[in-house]
């Protein structure tokens, strides 16, 4: 089952990865075009020795067959933009975005959970309605703005924040307090937009669990409410938030595009916007696949987590 | 009706009248006033001037235009492909249904907004595009309703497959069956009607994102482009001026969010008024 899932993914990559290189070359501008704006001493011979001797002259399938043989052997090439290979400009990249992914699920978490039980508790009271509430309010606001608005307000009017940035740039760095003030509003942004779906997930799933027999047993049997609440409907309540959490750990690595945009944070998200919008093929590419793969990962990872948690479901 | 969903429906219909007025209301959203550059509220300017002395509510209103025309044109493309692919995957079964089905899964994996930016940097002029044609306000629109719409027919392909799975087993389907119906008229006519109530509902939920998904484009500057005004570019122009003018980031986020907040409220409660068990 997990073996089919696997292939299935790695169809569904390499389809992708067929249909992005095409598209690539879609794009405004190709390398040579590049190369003759960086240096005026080039002539249209040179463009042309220089195109066949890249193999640009070829159809677009044959160069892509040839990427794909390259790639299979670990190659992926030369960053343009960052005048490195591919792999060292992105490593430190997927670092700085699993960081700040990490921070922002974790807030999120631990702001959504608690407001989505205490609101399952009485469906329907003011408490509930302002929950509810701010879960659409969540869904619908977007990202981009609401880091402009925090921006404006903690760094601009108040200046007690900095507005972009890993760290302060300055003789010595920072050091920790520096990093993690630099942290704050994009976490805040990232965790005031994922809240929402948390919050409704877990509040459906323990009004869901509230109707089931074992849990009028536990009431019938007179535990406290704490006990049935936390101990018996939560445990069941939590299966189907963890595969959201699951699906949503496959979108850690490009997820974060408009906000790490917005904060100038150094991810992966921003890495694949500049890379595109520079004409950085060869980072792009990869930049791209790697989302898509780690997507496609999170998906077999929620089937896998739901199947382990709860054994009664087996994989289609 | 719930009064949030009331309230979410007043608020959509005032929107709509405003976009559709806009060319009366406030003609010119493209005059630059450069001696009046992010000017405070006035009597000739109700909402100021951005940072080239444009007026704000001007180009608020053509921009609520552009982008309740390219959301609702972009939502109603999306459930009209998913409509076709989920009927006909659900309705023929077997292979057919197979193939498509793997394609929605396929589709849905993908990153969203990596796949979008590579499809909005696409240059019109390698797609064999006349300069003249690829710079014209209907391609600019035309070009973002076709690559949201090609990724967002996922989810009512789905909704309707089902659905149309659970259908086609009825007495009224088989018995048009039996009298010789053409399996085209029986999606059409008998199969249809019954499914559509979940496609309305997905599709007023799918509005609110397919705005979120173009202002962020737009903000990004690969979605509606200047000088056209879109809700999303004009947050452009204020990110850059945020220093000296933080209150133009205000006003087209606020209008984004709001429109967007009544768009899922209202296909909440379409939701409710469809199934009101299907919802604790």
């Amino acid at each position: 089952m997990i073996l089919s899932r696997l292939l299935q993914s790695l169809a569904v990559l390499l389809a992708m990865s067929f249909v992005v290189y095409g598209l690539m070359g879609l794009m405004p501008g190709d390398p040579i075009d590049l190369m003759i704006a960086a240096d005026p001493h080039l002539t249209a011979e040179d463009a042309l020795r220089l195109k066949a001797l890249y193999g640009l002259d070829r159809p677009w399938t044959e160069r892509y067959l040839r990427w794909l043989g390259q790639v299979a052997q670990g190659e992926f090439g030369y960053s343009r933009l960052y005048a490195k290979p591919v792999w060292e400009a992105m490593l430190p990249a997927l670092g700085n975005t699993a960081l700040l992914m990490a921070a922002a699920l974790g807030v999120a978490l631990a702001v959504a959970l608690p407001l989505g039980i205490l609101a399952s508790l009485r469906p329907g009271s003011a408490f509930d309605h302002a929950v509810n509430l701010l879960a659409f309010a969540s869904v619908s606001v977007p990202t981009f703005w609401v880091g402009l608005m925090l921006i404006v307000l903690f760094a601009v009017q108040l200046g007690w924040l900095p507005a972009g940035g890993m760290e302060t740039v300055a003789a010595g760095g920072g050091g920790m307090g520096d990093r993690l003030a630099h942290m704050v509003l994009p976490v805040a942004t990232l965790a005031m937009a994922g809240i929402g779906q948390y919050v409704r997930q877990m509040r459906a799933a323990m009004i869901g669990e509230a109707g089931h027999d074992y849990v009028r047993t536990a009431w019938a049997k007179g535990c406290g409410p704490a006990r049935v609440v936390l101990n018996h409907q939560l445990r069941n309540a939590l299966l189907p938030v963890t595969t959201i959490v699951a699906l949503e750990v496959g979108g850690l690595f490009s997820g974060a595009l408009i906000t790490e945009t917005v904060f100038a944070w150094p991810g992966m998200g921003r890495l694949i916007y500049e890379s595109v919008m520079g004409n950085d093929f060869n980072l792009a590419l990869t930049g791209l696949l790697l989302a898509t793969a780690m997507t496609l990962l999170g998906s077999i990872l929620a089937d896998l987590a739901y199947r382990w948690l709860d054994p009664r479901v087996s994989l289609r | 009706m719930k009064p949030a969903t009331l309230a979410a429906a007043l608020l959509l219909a005032a929107l709509a009248v405003l976009a559709l007025a806009a060319p009366w209301i406030a003609p010119s959203p493209e005059a630059l006033d450069l001696m009046a550059r992010m000017a405070p509220p006035s009597a000739a300017h109700p909402l100021g001037t951005d940072e080239l002395g444009r007026d704000i509510l001007a180009r608020l209103l053509h921009g609520g235009r552009v982008s309740l025309a390219v959301a609702g044109t972009t939502a109603l493309l999306a459930a009209l492909i998913g409509t076709a692919v989920g009927l006909w995957a659900g309705y023929h079964g077997g292979r057919a249904d197979a193939i498509l089905m793997r394609l929605t899964d396929g589709v849905m994996a993908l990153p969203l907004l990596p796949l979008l930016i590579v499809l909005a940097a696409v240059d019109p002029a390698k797609l064999g595009l006349e300069p003249q044609a690829a710079n014209s306000e209907a391609f600019a629109i035309g070009r973002i309703v076709a690559i949201i719409a090609l990724v967002g027919w996922t989810t009512v392909a789905r909704l309707v497959r089902a659905q149309t799975l659970s259908v086609k087993a009825r007495d009224y389907v088989r018995a048009a069956v039996a009298v010789g119906a053409t399996p085209g008229r029986i999606m059409l006519r008998h199969i249809l009607p019954n499914v559509a109530s979940p496609v309305v509902v997905a599709t007023t939920l799918s509005v609110g994102n397919i705005i979120l998904i173009e202002s962020a484009l737009s903000f990004l500057g690969l979605g509606i482009r200047p000088p056209l005004a879109s809700w999303g570019n004009m947050l452009t122009g204020a990110m850059t001026a945020i220093h000296s003018a933080p209150q133009l980031a205000l006003w087209p986020g606020l209008a984004i969010f709001l429109t967007v907040l009544a768009f899922n409220l209202l296909g909440d409660g379409l939701q409710n008024h469809f199934n009101p068990r299907a919802h604790t």
